[in-house]
């Protein structure tokens, strides 16, 4: 289970001070599917970073299964069971797919092993499996390949920026089977920040944020309608039936 | 068989990748004399009479064979230069696994500059791993001048795999080669410099033969105060096309230059140039993190990647 307490994150642009993220409290059950939806530039991202560790909480409290991990860098967060998607992943230039994806799962891969796990993205594996994790795979691709990398072994808490962001039809329909499949076993908890409606609709509870705010929280059947009905108002959902 | 002593072994593993040994065709040049020597078929290695080196006589039956001839300093204070010409025969498949180690205890500078010349055949393929290696507790510098010479004729096919692993306190690398019509070049150079130490990559193709290619491809990691240079330069005198392509990353106090020069001496000659130097990518780090590595361990695999 996750507990976050009074989180607080800023950031400095020319000197002045800004609140990203403002007292955001929130918890997240095991095995359960939290959304966190909301307009561009409200702090998900951000929060979702910092839950992370890759930026640094100004102030508050993450707890994971009641360890308090608030102090803990990137890497321990990770080895303490944390999974992250990014939402623009890196490239490495001479690095292959197989290589990458053994070094996600934390001992070498097998072959078969390393095709099953692009197969669950929407791979094709022999395609890919020899090719170099640099700028001649396309976004997508990439996105794909960095879903694959959080796969690849289990963890107690998985953290998918945008997962869909920059992929096709098909490999959307096969993704959300997959985020179906890692949600039925109930073995790990997921966070997904999306904007996409058939995501929102997965999700146990949603958290909207706003403005480094968290607007509202609560189950899918109690979030979604007013999200729906605002969605027709404004963009901060995408309600393309993708 | 010669028995090899422990620290000739060690630096045949760390130049050898293929593994040495003492079959087949095969020269092992320890301390500035032919240790062992075999032929094979139809690869004969004769020792010159004029100068020191070995002429390596390659027929056009070879088939994906072999041929081994690594150098191995480890004599404080030894300089050695050595003259290799192999003559490859029209349709040859060999692969030709080179490479100098110096293992160097003492005070005073070993050095290696290995002259190596290539006469490839018609239609022939020919791949050649050079690995440079520099080890020892001595305060003697370890240098390596490697001069490689290439020319080959229509339709042959060179591909130029070299390294210089770590350890080595100067080099200066000339590579020059002389394409005939359709004949291709693929040419992967990695580098990685640490501490004081200074290396310097000279290259020239002249694509001379309408319809030939080249794919050069250099990669190099600059740790502490080392100091790299690279000047690559593709000349096309005919109808070719040629892509340059040279990546560094540098860290500490290292610094990369990188001085490419492409020439267009024909209407269709195509050669292009890429040449990006920078420090390890931030996002590259978390990414790695975040998979449970520390930054140092996220570092070295990053710097291991990109050289492989």
């Amino acid at each position: 289970m996750l507990e976050v307490k009074d989180l607080t994150f800023k950031v400095t642009e020319n000197g002045i001070e800004r609140s990203i993220v403002k007292n955001i409290s929130f918890h997240v059950d095991d095995g359960e599917m939290l959304v966190i939806t909301g307009p561009n530039g409200g702090g998900k991202s951000s929060l979702a970073k910092v839950l992370m560790g890759i930026e640094a909480a100004d102030g508050g409290q993450i707890l994971l299964d009641g360890e308090d991990i608030t102090s803990y860098d990137i890497n321990h967060r990770a080895n303490a069971g944390i999974g992250f998607a990014f939402q623009q992943p890196p490239r490495f230039k001479g690095m292959t797919v197989d290589r990458l994806l053994s070094l996600a799962a934390g001992h070498e891969l097998r072959e078969c092993e390393c095709c099953e796990l692009l197969s669950r993205v929407g791979l094709c594996a022999q395609e890919y499996i020899k090719r170099e994790v640099d700028a001649t795979l396309s976004g997508g691709e990439m996105k794909r390949l960095e879903i694959a990398t959080v796969l690849a072994k289990p963890h107690k808490l998985c953290i998918f920026d945008e997962p869909e962001a920059g992929i096709d039809l098909w490999s959307f329909s096969m993704l959300i089977r997959e985020f179906e499949k890692i949600h039925d076993k109930k073995k790990e908890s997921l966070i997904l920040i999306s904007h996409q409606e058939r995501i929102i609709r997965m999700a146990d509870r949603i958290m909207v944020i706003e403005d480094g705010t968290v607007k509202s929280v609560g189950a899918r059947d109690e979030i979604l309608p007013a999200l729906l009905d605002k969605g027709d108002r404004c963009s901060c959902m995408n309600r393309a039936d993708v | 068989m010669t028995k090899l002593d422990e620290i000739t072994k060690k630096i045949l593993r760390q130049i050898d990748e293929l593994g040495f040994q003492q079959k087949g065709a095969f020269n092992l040049r320890h301390n500035g004399i032919a240790l062992c020597h075999g032929d094979s078929e139809h690869v004969k290695i004769k020792k010159k009479e004029d100068k020191q080196g070995i002429d390596i006589y390659i027929d056009g039956e070879t088939k994906g064979e072999q041929v081994h001839i690594p150098v191995v300093v480890n004599a404080s204070g030894m300089q050695d230069e050595v003259y290799n010409d192999f003559y490859i025969a029209e349709g040859a498949d060999v692969t030709i696994v080179a490479g100098c180690g110096i293992h160097n205890s003492g005070c005073n500078e070993s050095r290696h500059n290995g002259i190596h010349s290539f006469h490839v055949g018609k239609g022939a393929n020919v791949r050649y791993e050079e690995k440079h290696y520099g080890e020892g507790e001595g305060t003697g510098a370890k240098v390596l001048n490697p001069v490689t010479r290439i020319y080959l004729e229509e339709d042959a096919v060179f591909t130029l795999d070299t390294a210089q692993i770590k350890g080595v306190d100067s080099t200066v690398r000339e590579t020059d080669v002389k394409m005939g019509a359709n004949s291709r070049l693929y040419v992967v150079e990695k580098l990685m410099t640490h501490d004081e130490q200074s290396a310097e990559s000279n290259m020239e193709v002249q694509m001379n033969g309408e319809g030939s290619s080249a794919q050069i491809i250099s990669r190099s990691v600059a740790k502490g105060g080392s100091r790299q240079v690279f000047h690559p330069k593709a000349v096309g005198n005919a109808k070719c096309h040629a892509h340059v392509q040279c990546d560094s990353i540098i860290m500490d106090h290292a610094e990369v230059s990188s001085i490419p020069e492409i020439n267009a001496r024909h209407l269709d000659a195509a050669i292009i140039h890429e040449a990006a130097i920078g420090r390890i990518n931030d996002e590259q780090l978390v990414k790695l993190r975040t998979l449970g590595m520390t930054e140092e361990e996220a570092e070295g695999i990053i710097i291991d990647n990109f050289l492989n």
